[in-house]
């Protein structure tokens, strides 16, 4: 019953369109209505057109839940972004360990040569010289020159003329000096050679005195020299010198057919390397596992990320909250821009009828009638190719959208307007001598505002998905500023879609419930602001 | 009548007039860099022709040797005698690659449009018929639901259950890797069950306006006093609602349906590029990315022509099914 008799208090209400018009609500309160007397003011509660409207909307449980959400929705957005603990663009990183080469070795089968100083010992002769330790000749001759090869220890040859003048040596094992950038002389490497391959423990070269060690380790007085091994052990990176300790344990790990040894450098580090026999180019690659720092992308939800982290490796729920502010502060400016120029025009148009009724209402067909989408992605496009700066790119977007988007607010002002200029109020506003603009603005368009409401809200709505589209498309926000739509756009990646539901799910759910909260609430509103509605 | 038609027939093609005026201003306003860009990409393709022989072809074919205006009027009267030129981004002509895709669209836009009527109308009545219902509600939340989902998101989530989970669908494409080898018949399927996706993506995001639309009219019909007469005569309740009721709800129906018929052409933009279905929608997507000017102010125009013939259709139905409207 106390339904009934507001809703026609309402109904009354509606006929007469002045807002200022109060409404009257009886029988508020049952005590009060015994004390005072039936014509005494104070016996009924008035409550403004606004908190009618405002009771109304809120007894629509569908409306208030949109209400919820939506508030969710900015606090998470606007209040979000302060309280995360990291900032938009904030990229995280993750240190992994990767398997990163570390050296190569190759067990020297071949024979290298080294020519003696001031001997001619050029390809041809080492070709020849190969020729003759395959077919286990001692004499070949080349261009009337016979050379003597000569077998001096295991796997070393020396190369002699016929007058026994040595031009240089044939050799597998190979010697590499302990000192960095250090080239060794002929004479030392043949000396070295010669006491390695035969067994003996010391060699005299250049005047000085050396030992040589079964493993290969040449040292004199001052100290280590040169190491003799038939494996080549090289550093892939080249600022890493390999020590001698390192090789010869490697060389022992190469010979027992390890996959993985441990080794334990001068400052005491222990760790570990693995060992793979490549047989098609018969080496090793000696990996190293290395702690190595990279961006955390794709990470699963964890405590760090709730949501986990998107592919540049920045927090996904971050991400989101920043995004959220981009898609609803376009929204409203967009809806903002529509509104100006929809009010003014079609304010205009309904009040002053004839010819600009006439003309704006051709421009709103003309509006009306152009394709928006594909125009926004050809200027999208076009955008791309320029590589406009990102902020601009969403200003001019949002002008773009808003620009386009008039022509249905102007209609709906015009047709309002249409109907109240002829009614009393405005009749006493033209004798009352109100300025025009004074008349259209202050006393036609606030009639309009309750559809106006209605339409901008649902309006904030489509925008917003518009946005998200063009996101998504690549062609709206773009990076490093976040949107929903751009978060989903990963999704295009079918990896993305198939193994990261983190990444897409929640932006699209935002979406979603933002779009649908703000057509719910533009629903209720509309229902609220209809005085002919039974509910 | 027909002088209404023809009134408005006019009229159409001054509006057309002015709506590709603004498209070919904004298009001719982007910085010339842009003409440019293509001209560079263009001859860097291989065997193609020098960068300065591309810019001044591109120039003179889009009148942009001419003025604004001048250059509109050029390709205006080029596009009224049939004269549409060659894609850039396909290579051939643009008749021809429209007519390569735009038949598939509008087989697509046929089915979602079946769906659409037999799933919206009836749902909308009984929404209408028992307001306030729990029915009433579902079907409300629904089309809500229906017209606040992004269409990229929906498909994406159609992709990973149908396609990724369960593996019914292939994830993109319009025929399936073994199509050469089938047979018509089997052709013919294999390209039906890749419609499925788009389809149903279509269908659901599409029901929820005319759903409602459906409703709220209905609500008004049911509010009127013919109901009430009807009922008071003591008619059975479905006689009202079915014959009636419903019968009136149509007319606002009929014209908006009748509206939308031209748009069945106009392709699906987002979902056929989301799908990659070679329809008109994905096609004018690539060149419109792909900065095929011939073909996006082509396609421009053809969106343009179907708005105009559908607000020209829903007028002229609106006064043929309702007697009480007589045109001016």
């Amino acid at each position: 019953m106390r339904e009934n008799n507001e809703d026609r208090k309402v109904l009354n209400g509606a006929e007469q369109p002045l807002p200022e018009t109060e409404e009257i609500v009886s029988g508020a309160d049952p005590v009060a209505e015994e004390e005072y007397s039936l014509n005494d003011d104070r016996r009924v509660k008035v409550l403004s057109p606004g908190a009618m409207v405002a009771k109304r909307f809120f007894r629509n449980r569908v409306a208030v839940v949109g209400l919820a959400i939506l508030a969710f929705m900015f606090l998470f957005s606007f209040l979000g972004g302060v309280l995360s603990p990291y900032r938009e663009d904030e990229q995280f990183y993750k240190t992994s360990l990767l398997k990163k080469e570390y050296a190569g070795a190759i067990k020297n089968e071949d024979v290298r040569f080294l020519g003696a100083p001031d001997q001619k010992f050029d390809s041809i002769i080492q070709a020849q010289v190969v020729l003759a330790l395959t077919t286990n000749r001692d004499t070949v001759s080349f261009m009337d020159v016979n050379y003597h090869v000569e077998k001096q220890g295991e796997g070393l040859y020396a190369v002699t003329l016929d007058d026994g003048t040595l031009i240089g040596i044939a050799f597998e094992d190979v010697v590499t000096s302990s000192r960095e950038g250090q080239t060794l002389s002929f004479e030392f490497v043949y000396q070295a050679l010669l006491a390695y391959s035969n067994g003996k423990d010391a060699f005299i070269a250049e005047g000085r005195e050396y030992t040589v060690s079964e493993g290969g380790l040449v040292e004199s007085a001052e100290g280590e020299a040169a190491f003799i091994s038939r494996y080549v052990i090289n550093p892939i990176s080249p600022d890493v010198f390999l020590s001698r300790q390192f090789q010869e344990e490697l060389v022992v790990a190469l010979e027992n057919n390890d996959d993985v040894f441990e080794f334990t450098d001068a400052d005491g580090v222990t760790s570990e390397y693995y060992i793979e026999y490549k047989p098609a180019v018969k080496n090793w690659a000696i990996r190293q596992e290395t702690p190595s720092r990279m961006y955390d992308t794709y990470s699963s939800p964890s405590k760090a990320h709730w949501l986990g982290t998107d592919r540049n490796g920045m927090d996904m729920l971050t991400r989101l909250m920043y995004g959220g502010r981009v898609s609803l502060v376009i929204g409203f400016i967009v809806e903002a821009i529509s509104l100006i120029i929809g009010v003014i025009l079609g304010g205009m148009a309904g009040y002053f009828g004839g010819w600009v009724d006439n003309l704006i209402m051709r421009i709103v067909d003309i509006f009306y009638c152009i394709p928006s989408m594909p125009l926004i992605i050809i200027l999208g496009a076009a955008m791309d190719a320029m590589s406009v700066d990102p902020q601009i790119r969403m200003l001019y977007l949002m002008l773009i959208l808003g620009f386009l988007g008039w022509a249905g607010l102007a209609r709906l002002v015009r047709g309002q307007i249409l109907s109240l200029r002829e009614q009393e109020f405005m009749v006493a506003t033209e004798s009352s001598g109100i300025r025009v603009s004074r008349r259209i603005f202050k006393h036609l368009v606030p009639n309009v505002i309750p559809q106006l409401i209605v339409s901008c809200t649902m309006g904030i709505g489509s925008t917003i998905l518009i946005e998200a589209t063009l996101s998504f498309l690549g062609l709206g926000v773009k990076f490093p500023f976040a949107s929903w739509g751009n978060i989903i756009n990963d999704v295009n990646d079918t990896f993305v879609l198939q193994n990261f539901w983190f990444i897409w799910i929640p932006a699209g759910v935002l979406i979603l419930l933002t779009v649908l909260a703000f057509n719910l609430v533009g629903d209720g509103l509309r229902d609220a602001f209809d005085p002919k509605m039974k509910r | 009548m027909h002088k209404y038609i023809i009134k408005r027939l006019l009229y159409s093609v001054v509006i057309f007039f002015f709506v590709m005026l603004i498209i070919y201003v904004m298009l001719r306003c982007l910085p010339t860099s842009y003409i440019e860009n293509i001209a560079r990409q263009k001859s860097m393709q291989p065997g193609s022709k020098s960068y300065t022989e591309w810019l001044a072809q591109l120039e003179a074919a889009y009148g942009m040797d001419k003025g604004i205006i001048a250059g509109y009027l050029n390709w205006l009267g080029n596009f009224f005698t049939g004269n549409f030129g060659d894609s850039w981004y396909y290579t051939i002509p643009v008749v021809e690659e429209f007519n390569n895709t735009v038949w598939l669209s509008f087989i697509m836009g046929v089915i979602v449009m079946f769906f659409e009527l037999i799933i919206a109308i009836p749902l909308g009545i009984v929404a209408a018929t028992k307001q306030y219902s729990k029915t009433d509600y579902a079907v409300s939340v629904i089309a809500l639901a229906g017209i606040s989902l992004p269409t990229f998101f929906f498909a994406s989530l159609l992709k990973l259950v149908f396609s990724v989970k369960l593996g019914w669908f292939d994830l993109f494409g319009l025929v399936g890797r073994n199509y050469a080898r089938l047979d018509t018949w089997h052709q013919f399927l294999d390209k039906a069950h890749h419609l499925v996706l788009p389809i149903v993506t279509l269908v659901v995001l599409s029901i929820g306006s005319l759903m409602r639309y459906t409703r709220t009219n209905m609500l008004e019909v049911l509010n009127a006093d013919y109901i009430r007469t009807a009922r008071a005569k003591g008619l059975s309740e479905r006689k009202v609602i079915y014959h009636h009721a419903f019968r009136n709800t149509l007319i606002p129906l009929v014209t908006i349906v009748g509206g939308s018929l031209p748009g069945l052409f106009s392709g699906a933009l987002i979902t056929e590029t989301l799908y990659s279905i070679p329809g008109i929608g994905y096609a004018s997507y690539n060149a419109m990315v792909g900065g095929d000017i011939p073909f996006s102010m082509f396609y421009l125009a053809f969106i343009a022509i179907l708005t105009l013939l559908g607000n020209l259709i829903a007028d002229i139905l609106y006064a043929v099914v309702d007697p009480r409207v007589r045109l001016a």
